[in-house]
């Protein structure tokens, strides 16, 4: 993170926006207590490497070198950094290529296709797994790869969307006269103006990858995750796992750091009047068919197949005659949702002071608190459950094992998410907007609620959603952190898979991808509005 | 554990000057345990940490609660994560009862000294070798392991009667197992007490060769032997009875055979429950664990989920041979808790 802060430090761009904002007047107060609240928020996400550290002290030193200098912890390592290698590659492809054919070109019923190629992230990865497993002979790293692929994709394709949507089209154009071929001109011109908010999705799908044990367990491709799982599971070791965590711990912060170098400074290219110039889309013709296949595949992948299981064990389930109450899996259902919301705001909450400190006052502090908000999300679940319950026990016992503590969870888990968003919304609105509105003699609590909020209101919208779709799927830290007797819809898909109960599972998965479709349609409103707008000034 | 740590020391200087300055918790010895109370208090209700599946346990604890007007707060997880989440909680778990799928857990848990020591009443419900030693926490079922083996490619006497011939070419890439399971390591612990360290490395070195498929768990297993994927599964006896129950007759491809009595594949496992020492003096809690081990807790667990009865006088499940057939004389069950040892060997040949 240090590195991280440096290099950004010494980039010339960053050094030109520093002294952009050196022209507005200072705001010693609202700096101060942006950066306390910046600093709490922070701390609070670094719960789980607190954890890690504390265990990793009271360790057998002995037992987690030997454990962490074997050669199989190697090859663990390796596979690990394989599989994250080859999910962020591939989706940064298929997400930035589905964001062009969905932003750029003129595809025939383009709003629907926007809604469909966000349906998977309404899938639970370990359910994609679990369909895919029974319906294809897929195994192993591709098996890992085509499931954590296809589930991930929408996590690049939303956020390139949107970054196109506010995209100045000025330059692809002046480049598009000079002579360039189409995509020449996309890649110089257009790709450095997205490239940040693709890059940052990139991010949350090589940190989740680095997490996931659900989907590679299934797909029996054995990764980093197994490591640690086997240190609970066989050696009942909570030690030595919390020890093996801090190699995937020290992964993500890689990845951050790998992400914040690769991004660079914001690039202010775009700004938001000028993307209100309208620009004809790109006529696909007789490609338009094979634009549909394409945008067709992964949600297919991902959805189409897990359904397709679901279905088959549901109908052979009807033939044995046994039911599953609908009110219990309403009532789940129920439940779900609104620790979902509720962790949602919780992210919300932390993730403001975090993403306007970075966006609006970089310093090696803000990157180093909002690097340390993502690091988190490369922890395997039962690690950051085991540190909450730490944390919970050892601060608020009272609240131990209550939903204010899941919602806090979820928050924190999933924060980097929200945070992300933040920044990006905020990055976005171009500081000389605030500058006329306080030129004309607006206060700075009236610039911020008039302008900067209105304007960065969509994109912070989009990642609060991002964090309650994402909470909704969540298992690992729910079951150690529910209430005792809380079920949610994740929890009772795990009880009855355990027990070999897939018929009776069904119906849960089904709900489960039913709910999350629900604010996985709102993260597409945005763009949806935005393809309405191009097509009636078109 | 300390006798591991300095033979750690000793074989490896270097690393242990390195990390001379950590100290490691020690866990509390088994005999300063509290005693279960016999004047315990009674409050009506209780809290239970299961590791057991909902759908098994949960008729069972109505069922108590009909019978006795105590109330369960059940908390459902898996095994594992429940030891994991005992220890974090230490002496604040709002836990009364530990309900665990395997012995390994409650070793675990015991280790930590979070366990109360039940009272001989019930400790001595169950033969020994089918519970802890020092009674802190009982034995409820068992669990035998046995083939599962594919019917549309094979015949039942095609399935070779020892695990011990499954490293034979014929079964290259067929078979299937769990390393990280519990159940799946009890029988290499077995397999190294019963024929010497050499043969059961001999034997893993000789799997692995074969390309042994390995799974998460014994659920994954079976159905990769239901889809044809492999020909013989290494599995605990009831999941097959759940698949039929679920399944129906007719949608089991899968078929389980026994190996022939003597033979390290088997073994029986065990579940059982124990006290937490917060709870040493709660008459519900206590109540719960003698009713686990009652005819009626006994009886459920037989005719539900097709497990072995531990408490003497009752009939095994329909179609399973007596647990004396299986009850292997040359082996002491509470030799299985060295897992260490176990995961170690695992470890080298590469499997975990």
């Amino acid at each position: 993170m240090r590195i991280t802060a440096s290099r950004t430090s010494r980039s010339p761009r960053v050094r030109a926006v520093s002294l952009g904002e050196a022209r507005r007047p200072p705001a010693p107060l609202a700096r101060l207590v942006l950066t306390a609240s910046a600093v709490v928020a922070a701390g609070l996400a670094a719960i789980p490497l607190v954890y890690l550290l504390v265990r990793v002290v009271g360790a057998d030193g002995g037992e987690v070198l030997a454990a962490l200098v074997r050669p199989r912890t190697l090859e663990l390592a390796i596979n690990t950094v394989g599989l994250t290698v080859a999910v962020a590659t591939a989706c940064l492809v298929l997400g930035v290529g589905s964001a062009w054919l969905l932003g750029q070109t003129r595809l025939p019923g383009r709003r629907a296709w926007v809604v469909v190629s966000t349906l998977p992230l309404a899938v639970p990865s370990y359910v994609a797994a679990f369909g895919w497993v029974a319906l294809t002979p897929v195994r192993g790293f591709w098996g890992a790869f085509v499931v954590l692929t296809v589930c991930n994709v929408p996590l690049v394709t939303l956020p390139t969307l949107a970054a196109l949507r506010l995209a100045n089209p000025a330059h692809e154009d002046v480049a598009r006269t000079l002579g360039r071929s189409r995509a020449r001109a996309f890649l110089e011109s257009t790709w450095p103006q997205v490239r940040p908010a693709a890059l940052a999705g990139v991010l949350l799908v090589a940190l989740y990858v680095l997490s996931d044990f659900g989907a590679v367990a299934i797909m029996r491709f054995e990764v980093f995750t197994w490591a640690i799982h086997s240190a609970y599971t066989s050696q009942f070791d909570r030690t030595l796992a919390a020890a093996l965590s801090t190699v995937l711990a020290a992964m993500g912060v890689a990845l951050v750091w790998a992400e914040r170098r690769l991004r660079g400074a914001q690039a202010r290219h775009g700004s938001t009047v000028a993307a209100r110039v309208v620009r004809a889309p790109v006529r696909l013709g007789a490609w338009s068919w094979a634009a549909g296949a394409g945008l067709t595949l992964v949600p297919l992948a991902a959805v189409g197949v897990p359904l397709a299981a679901l279905l088959r064990y549901l109908t052979a389930r009807a033939s044995t005659g046994t039911r599953v109450p609908a009110s219990e899996v309403a009532a789940d259902a129920l439940s779900t949702v609104a620790l979902a919301a509720g962790g949602a705001l919780v992210a919300l909450a932390l993730a403001l002071p975090i993403g306007l400190l970075a966006a609006r006052f970089r310093s090696r502090l803000s990157a180093a608190l909002e690097s340390a908000s993502y690091v988190g999300l490369a922890l395997p679940g039962i690690v950051v459950g085991l540190s909450l319950v730490f944390f919970s026990l050892a601060v608020v016992p009272a609240l131990y094992q209550s939903v204010w503590m899941l919602a806090f969870a979820y928050g924190v888990l999933f924060l980097p998410k929200a945070v992300g968003a933040v920044r990006a919304s905020v990055e976005q609105v171009e500081p000389g907007l605030e500058d006329v509105a306080r030129s004309l003699g607006a206060t700075r609590a009236r610039v911020w609620a008039r302008v900067t909020a209105r304007i960065a209101w969509p994109g912070i919208g989009a990642g609060v959603l991002l964090v309650a779709l994402t909470a909704m799927k969540e298992l690992p830290a729910t079951l150690l952190l529910r209430p005792t007797g809380t079920d949610t819809l994740a929890t009772s898909l795990w009880r009855l898979t355990e027990s070999a109960a897939y018929g009776a599972a069904a119906p849960y998965a089904l709900v489960l991808v039913a709910v999350a479709v629900g604010p996985a349609v709102l993260l597409t409103r945005d763009a949806v509005a935005t393809v309405r707008e191009r097509r009636d000034g078109a | 554990m300390a006798l591991r740590r300095a033979l750690a020391a000793f074989s490896l200087p270097v690393l242990a000057l390195a990390v001379a300055g950590c100290s490691p918790e020690s866990p509390a010895p088994a005999s300063s345990a509290p005693q279960a109370s016999s004047d315990a208090v009674a409050d009506g209700t209780f809290t239970l940490y299961s590791g057991r599946e909902e759908e098994l346990v949960q008729p069972l604890i109505d069922q108590f609660t009909v019978d006795t007007g105590i109330a369960v707060e059940v908390r459902y997880a898996g095994t594992t994560e429940l030891a994991a989440l005992l220890q974090e909680e230490g002496d604040a778990s709002p836990a009364d009862v530990f309900l665990s799928q395997d012995a390994g857990a409650l070793g675990a848990v015991a280790k930590a000294g979070l366990f109360a020591l039940l009272p001989e009443a019930v400790s001595a419900a169950v033969d020994p070798g089918f519970t802890s030693t020092d009674g802190s926490w009982v034995g409820v079922t068992g669990r035998a392991r046995v083939l599962a083996y594919d019917s549309e490619a094979l015949d039942a006497d095609e399935v070779p009667a020892s695990v011990l011939d499954l490293t034979d070419p014929a079964w290259n890439g067929q078979v299937g197992i769990a390393p990280t399971n519990a159940s799946f390591q009890s029988f290499v612990t077995a397999l190294r007490v019963l024929e010497g360290e050499d043969v059961a490395r001999e034997w893993l070195d000789g799997m692995v060769a074969n390309d042994v498929q390995t799974y998460p768990k014994n659920t994954a297993i079976l159905e990769a032997v239901q889809a044809g994927e492999i020909q013989i599964g290494l599995i605990n006896h009831y999941y097959w009875y759940q698949a039929l129950a679920e399944l129906g007759e007719d949608g089991m491809r899968a078929r389980l055979s026994f190996p022939e009595a003597g033979d390290a594949g088997a073994i029986v496992n065990v579940t059982g429950a124990g006290l937490l020492a917060g709870a040493s003096d709660d008459a519900d809690a206590l109540a719960f664990i003698e009713y686990l081990v009652s005819d009626a807790g006994q009886r459920y667990f037989v005719d539900t989920t097709y497990e072995y009865p531990l408490v003497a006088g009752l009939d095994v499940p329909d179609g399973l041979p007596a647990l004396a057939d299986l009850t292997n004389t040359e082996l002491d069950l509470s030799d299985l808790d060295t897992l260490g040892d176990t995961t170690a060997l695992l470890t080298e040949v590469g499997l975990l």
